[in-house]
């Protein structure tokens, strides 16, 4: 019998590829979790609250009940993910415990640490980590993430943050492949990222691993807007189960990631799908309420 | 000139065929619609999820076009979840669908999540018949052949489920011959395109 080999970075990260073109959905219960299904999503993300609600309630948002997690991975066949609070160790070991196929450590839930980050190499599950610009993107990724979201500004339904992250990161890249070579150490201090992955960057003009959307996507214009910028895929959260027509609004979502180039296809599954989730204006959050300057 | 393969590309693995055929010269196009089907000596399917693609595949006509491309002898691939969509019967899949939607184009059936969750996926060197070396192979969540019908050759199996079969233009993989630098599969999927039928 030939060697196997379980948890390698390839596996990981070779998993994380297969949901590119796809849309990863937040959901709270197993009843959600079937219609992100049959919606087409290519993985449910399993948590209490959606971030507009964690945003409404407020208090400490931590890790989900393990019961609702075995609920929601029996009610699908897709993968399920779960989120874990910044740098908490064994809220990821009971995920992990539990058959989680991906842990997110968010920013969305209520850090538990606010110097490190989880060492996401020691696990055998794959993570994905939010990220606001190249830097931190690489760090994670120097820690072990398998897959990166730029971060948006969750539960808003207002897709400027995700944009502005999303064009950080990219020009960040195209910046890097413009530089030559005998400047990437000082790039690397700059960016306080790990230099061999700043080589990697430079050589292959794009992130070791895949890289989606996430917060504030709320129409399927804005799903078509992040891939036309040149992310992977999307994330969606309160986009869905805060607007009028949960099915119809994720279904058009995951068509949208699909067609995104094809203007004709989008104006058709744009077409009344009802109200989309209210949104906030950035504007008007005071810092503290900010989800996506957590992480550092 | 080499030949026009298609890869679906409703999601999943789709680039990384791409990039693997368009080294060994093939024409590649991307397809999502019907339309893009036209004039291609195959058609790759590649892993994702498969019950996004089958809902697409539904959401987009492409069943019966795809058929027919098989019918008028084109060559198909499928790898992981694409490998689902080409079998007869799968077994695995949510309760709430029913019966998961196929092409029916392989007699096999195949066993969704076979081997496990996301935390016993695995690689391996796996000896395939034909390839004078194993070929490291990628199994994600991967499924499985558990019943394999009559005239379906059986290139590799591993712990005793036949993981590579081949019948009549058909060829599926259960793991993801495109997540490794090995494109020896590709290549006789390219080669297998330029065969005149």
């Amino acid at each position: 019998m030939s060697d196997v080999n379980t948890g390698t970075p390839a596996l990981k990260q070779g998993f994380a590829e297969m949901f590119k073109g796809g849309v990863i959905m937040d959901v709270v219960t197993a009843e959600q979790a079937r219609i992100a299904e049959a919606a087409g999503a290519t993985a449910v993300m399993a948590l209490e609250r959606v971030p507009a609600d964690i945003r409404k309630d407020g208090g400490v948002a931590r890790m989900s009940d393990p019961k609702m997690i075995k609920e929601i991975i029996a009610a699908v066949s897709i993968p399920v993910m779960a989120k874990v609070r910044i740098g908490h160790i064994v809220e990821a070991q009971i995920l992990q415990a539990l058959g989680v196929d991906f842990i997110d450590e968010s920013e969305v839930l209520t850090p538990a640490d606010d110097q490190y980050h989880i060492l996401k190499s020691e696990f055998k599950v794959p993570f994905v980590c939010g990220a606001k610009n190249l830097g931190e993107a690489l760090r994670r990724v120097g820690e072990g993430a398998s897959m990166i979201r730029t971060k948006g500004e969750a539960g808003t339904g207002n897709v400027i943050e995700a944009v502005r992250h999303a064009r950080t990161v990219l020009g960040e890249i195209r910046a890097i492949q413009a530089r030559p070579a005998e400047e990437l150490m000082t790039v690397a201090r700059d960016l306080q990222a790990p230099y061999e992955l700043i080589r990697f960057v430079h050589e292959h003009g794009k992130l070791p691993v895949v890289n989606f959307a996430a917060g504030g996507v709320a129409t399927p214009a804005d799903a078509a807007l992040m891939m036309h910028l040149g992310l992977d895929g999307v994330f969606v959260g309160s986009g869905i189960f805060k607007s009028d027509n949960p099915e119809r609004r994720a279904e058009a979502i995951v068509k949208a990631v699909t067609h995104y180039q094809n203007a004709d296809v989008l104006a058709e599954i744009s077409e009344d799908l009802g109200a989309p989730m209210t949104g906030i204006n950035i504007d008007d959050l005071i810092p503290a309420e900010r989800l996506a300057s957590r992480g550092w | 000139m080499g030949p026009r393969i298609g890869v679906l590309a409703l999601q999943g693995a789709f680039r990384e065929h791409r990039r693997h055929l368009e080294s060994l010269g093939a024409q590649v196009a991307e397809v999502r619609l019907p339309a893009d089907l036209e004039g291609l000596h195959g058609l790759v399917l590649p892993g994702g999820e498969s019950t996004t693609m089958a809902r697409l595949m539904t959401e987009y006509d492409l069943w019966a076009p795809i058929r027919a491309l098989h019918d008028r002898g084109g060559q198909l691939w499928g790898t992981c979840a694409g490998a689902i969509l080409l079998s007869r019967e799968v077994q695995g899949a949510p309760p709430q669908f029913g019966r998961q939607d196929s092409l029916g184009l392989l007699d096999v059936t195949v066993q969704r999540n076979a081997f496990g969750r996301q935390i016993d996926s695995f690689t391996t060197e796996l000896p395939v018949t034909g390839l004078d070396a194993p070929l490291p192979a990628v199994f994600i969540r991967a499924p499985a052949f558990v019943r394999v019908g009559v005239g379906v050759e059986v290139l590799s199996e591993f712990e005793g489920r036949a993981v590579t079969v081949r019948h009549n233009r058909v060829l599926a993989t259960a793991f993801h011959p495109e997540l490794t630098d090995d494109n020896r599969l590709h290549e006789l999927f390219v080669q297998q395109c330029l065969v005149p039928t």
